[in-house]
């Protein structure tokens, strides 16, 4: 399951980060990282991009780079 | 003098911190060849007086993005005394991660913890004490927007000089510190390589990757070994850890922060709804966001025009009231009839006159309109909001290449329907943290009705399409928004193929802006603009005004008319104006124009129109002045107006008006445009582009429509 697949509100532990190098060093960066634990707090209105929070802060990012976060329910 | 550089995450209260020590005495420049901006100013410790640098802010020093890179190029290369790195204490562990990073290029740092009153609020309590004996550096407890901690902190900061406190350095992960220590080694022995970068700090970006260090590899001699080396640690942390090599470098630095985090900081009730989840259930809702948004926007242009151009809240020192904008006026104005009584000579009157006052004036009266808009968009970027329209906005603007705070300077810049200035529209295209999308949006905000189009539309609107005019206002709202957009659509498919730009944003928690820093942003800006008008700007309306001067006519065949005409005041009007219009004909700007007919008439413009059009590039209301001076000839002046003076042209008809409106709105970025925009993207060739590629594409639509507009009604 990829991050972009999480329904609003649910916690997600992160498996795996891929994609294009700067986006990835972009999102590690971020603490976007295995292990880190995230909760999806909403979709914008078009759905997408993505609210999501870890860590005590809140993120925005895209469905096509929350595809490159593998996920699972924790 | 000493250099002291501050450093830190964005939105850790870097700004206020910078403000705080330097009084708001500060400069801004741009770091050399990038368009990042580059604050200083100048604090005293003990008397004497110390640089202070604000770096951009950041998350990462990478070589992805121009701020990170300028950033660490700074702290390297220009060697700073000291680094305060600001640490927001509410987002401890992120924070951190950044302080690993500083920590590894070695130099004497000092730690300064802001917003512990917001971190207290969210339950976490940091020990500061312990904070410093991990770190082995100096830590200081300040709180930026009031000031708190300034005199602690210059203490600090000239302790650390004078002992060359430096940081204790981080051991990371086992794997890491197995592959570290032999790359080290090997990258030491190229001074070329590491220049004043530590070795180990070198080591470990080659191993993330680092594109800017890679490229140092392939030049240098021995650089193969290198890069095989390379090769076999990143095979030998993948079959230890089954993590690649950038995953697992920035696993460790987070090891290490949360660590950190976890020896320094208590946390109770974590996971309490805080006040900033709470407004983003409504400012992010998918049905309430958009129409929240649509409020505030109102709200920001009604406090804007009502403060700078409705509202007559200044004394006239005459019993009477001004707003700001007429305030400018007025003074240009006194200044022009002061210019008439003194100056005799009637080219330098003209010049003065014409080319200085009232151009330069023109572009100052919009000075008040442009402060008050800095002053309300820093307060949305300050309060944590243009990052929730930019989350509202983001997926609707990339269908044409542009991103969600795009949206802002498009809307500055007149996206909403008249008023709006493209000035304070390409400025604010500061917000946008990568060079491509900025340059789009630049490219893009011109085309957005402003309000010196506005006169001009009316006067056209109101000559041709009386019946319908709220319609046509509509209509070229539309087209407007359909310009930029598509500008932005075209060049994404054309310059910019194919590259996106990752979008992962912060929305940072809400809080209150001071006043005081919320002004100097403002007035900063604000003093930037006046700076350009005064230089660029003005030469600029004086050559063109030496265009459409000179060479002149000979005036005595007008004179010898006045002489004859002498007392009757209708005859003196229409002699000027013929004259005025006979100079103007005979310009070189009306030389051009009539040069330039073979072309423009495929659109259905005579020289009359194309000498207003190049009026206009200095500000778009001289193109309604220009058409004036161009049709009254003939005319006696006083009782026809230019409308109706249009209406009854034979050659003039709906559709010529509308080929004509299209193109104003499109054609070249005014003088002021077009150096706000050389200010942003820092390139005289995206300027240059700009006015060409506007032109052309303002051009090629006014054609075809008045190309097919013929067909069909003729």
């Amino acid at each position: 399951m990829n991050l972009a697949e999480v329904p609003e509100g649910r916690k997600v532990k992160v498996l795996k980060v891929a994609g294009a190098r700067d986006i990835k060093q972009r999102m590690l960066d971020m603490g976007v990282m295995p292990a880190a634990e995230i909760k999806v707090e909403r979709y914008a209105p078009l759905c997408d991009p993505i609210h999501i929070k870890l860590k005590g802060y809140s993120l925005a990012l895209r469905v096509s780079e929350g595809r490159n976060v593998e996920v699972e329910y924790c | 003098m000493r250099k002291i550089a501050i450093a830190g995450n964005p939105n850790s209260g870097k700004t206020c911190l910078f403000n705080s020590l330097t009084g708001g005495n500060q400069r801004v420049g741009n770091y050399p060849g990038v368009t990042v901006e580059f604050v200083e100013g100048f604090t005293s410790i003990n008397g004497k007086k110390n640089r202070v640098v604000d770096l951009p802010g950041t998350y990462s020093l990478t070589a992805y993005s121009q701020e990170e890179l300028v950033a660490r190029e700074y702290i390297i290369n220009k060697s700073p005394d000291v680094v305060v790195n600001v640490i927001d204490a509410s987002n401890l562990e992120r924070n951190l991660y950044f302080t690993s990073q500083l920590v590894e290029l070695n130099i004497p740092m000092v730690l300064a913890v802001n917003m512990l009153e917001i971190a207290e609020k969210k339950g976490i309590t940091v020990d500061l004490k312990r904070l410093s004996e991990l770190t082995g550096m100096k830590v200081v407890r300040i709180t930026a927007n009031r000031g708190m901690g300034m005199e602690e902190l210059k203490k600090a900061c000239l302790e650390t000089i004078e002992k060359h406190i430096l940081p204790k350095p981080i051991a990371y992960s086992h794997e890491l510190q197995n592959i570290l220590p032999r790359l080290e080694e090997m990258v030491s022995g190229s001074a070329e390589l590491c220049g004043r970068f530590p070795a180990r700090w070198v080591a470990l970006k080659l191993l993330e990757d680092d594109s800017h260090l890679l490229e140092k590899v392939w030049r240098i001699e021995g650089g193969e070994k290198i890069l095989k080396a390379l090769e076999s640690s990143r095979h030998e942390l993948l079959d230890h850890s089954n993590e690649d090599a950038v995953t697992a470098v920035a696993e460790a630095r987070y090891g290490f922060a949360s660590g950190l985090s976890r020896e320094v900081a208590v946390m109770t009730d974590v996971g309490k709804q805080q006040v900033s989840d709470i407004i983003d259930r409504i400012v992010c809702n998918r049905v309430l966001g958009p129409l929240v948004m649509c409020g505030i926007v109102y709200l920001l242009f009604l406090f804007t025009f009502g403060l700078a151009e409705e509202l007559k809240w200044l004394p006239d020192f005459n019993g009477g009231w001004l707003s700001p904008t007429e305030m400018c006026e007025l003074f240009f104005a006194k200044l022009s009839s002061l210019a008439k009584m003194t100056i005799s000579v009637p080219w330098l009157l003209s010049m003065v006159d014409e080319g200085i006052i009232s151009g330069v004036g023109g572009v100052m009266s919009f000075v008040p309109l442009i402060f008050f808009m800095f002053f309300f968009i820093a307060v949305l970027e300050d309060t944590g909001y243009i990052a929730r329209v930019a989350f509202i906005m983001d997926r609707l603007l990339r269908v044409f290449g542009l991103q969600g705070k795009s949206v802002l300077a498009l809307i500055v810049s007149g996206g909403l329907g008249g008023g709006g200035c493209a000035v304070p529209g390409v400025m604010a295209t500061r917000t946008l943290r990568d060079e491509k999308d900025r340059i789009l949006t630049v490219i893009a905000a011109p085309f957005m009705n402003c309000g010196a189009k506005m006169p001009v539309y009316a006067m056209l609107i109101a000559a041709f399409f009386s019946s319908s005019q709220g319609a046509m206002m509509f209509l070229l709202w539309l087209l407007s928004w359909a310009f930029a957009l598509f500008s932005a659509w075209m060049m994404r498919k054309i310059v910019f193929k194919g590259e996106q730009t990752p979008f992962v944003m912060e929305l940072p928690v809400y809080h209150v802006p001071t006043l005081k820093g919320v002004f100097l942003d403002a007035w900063g800006r604000t003093c930037m603009y006046m700076k350009k008008a005064a230089t660029i700007i003005l030469a600029m309306n004086v050559i063109l005004w030496a265009l459409m001067y000179y060479p002149g006519v000979d005036s005595t065949r007008f004179d010898a008319a006045r002489a004859a005409a002498e007392g009757n005041q209708e005859m003196l009007v229409k002699i000027d104006n013929d004259e005025a219009l006979a100079r103007l004909e005979n310009s070189f700007a009306g030389r051009i124009g009539r040069a330039m007919t073979p072309v423009t008439h495929l659109a259905g413009f005579d020289w009359r129109e194309n000498i207003a059009l190049i009026g206009g590039m200095a500000a778009k209301e001289v193109v309604l002045g220009t058409m004036g001076t161009a049709y009254a000839m003939g005319s006696d002046g006083a009782e026809e107006n230019l409308p109706q003076l249009l209406a009854s042209q034979p050659d003039w008809n709906k559709l010529r008006a509308f080929a004509l409106l299209v193109f104003i709105m499109g054609y070249a970025p005014c003088a002021a445009t077009l150096v706000a925009i050389k200010k942003e993207t820092g390139k005289w060739r995206w300027t240059i582009f700009s006015a060409v590629y506007s032109t052309v594409l303002a051009f090629v639509v006014s054609v075809v429509i008045y190309q097919v507009g013929q067909v069909f009604f003729h």
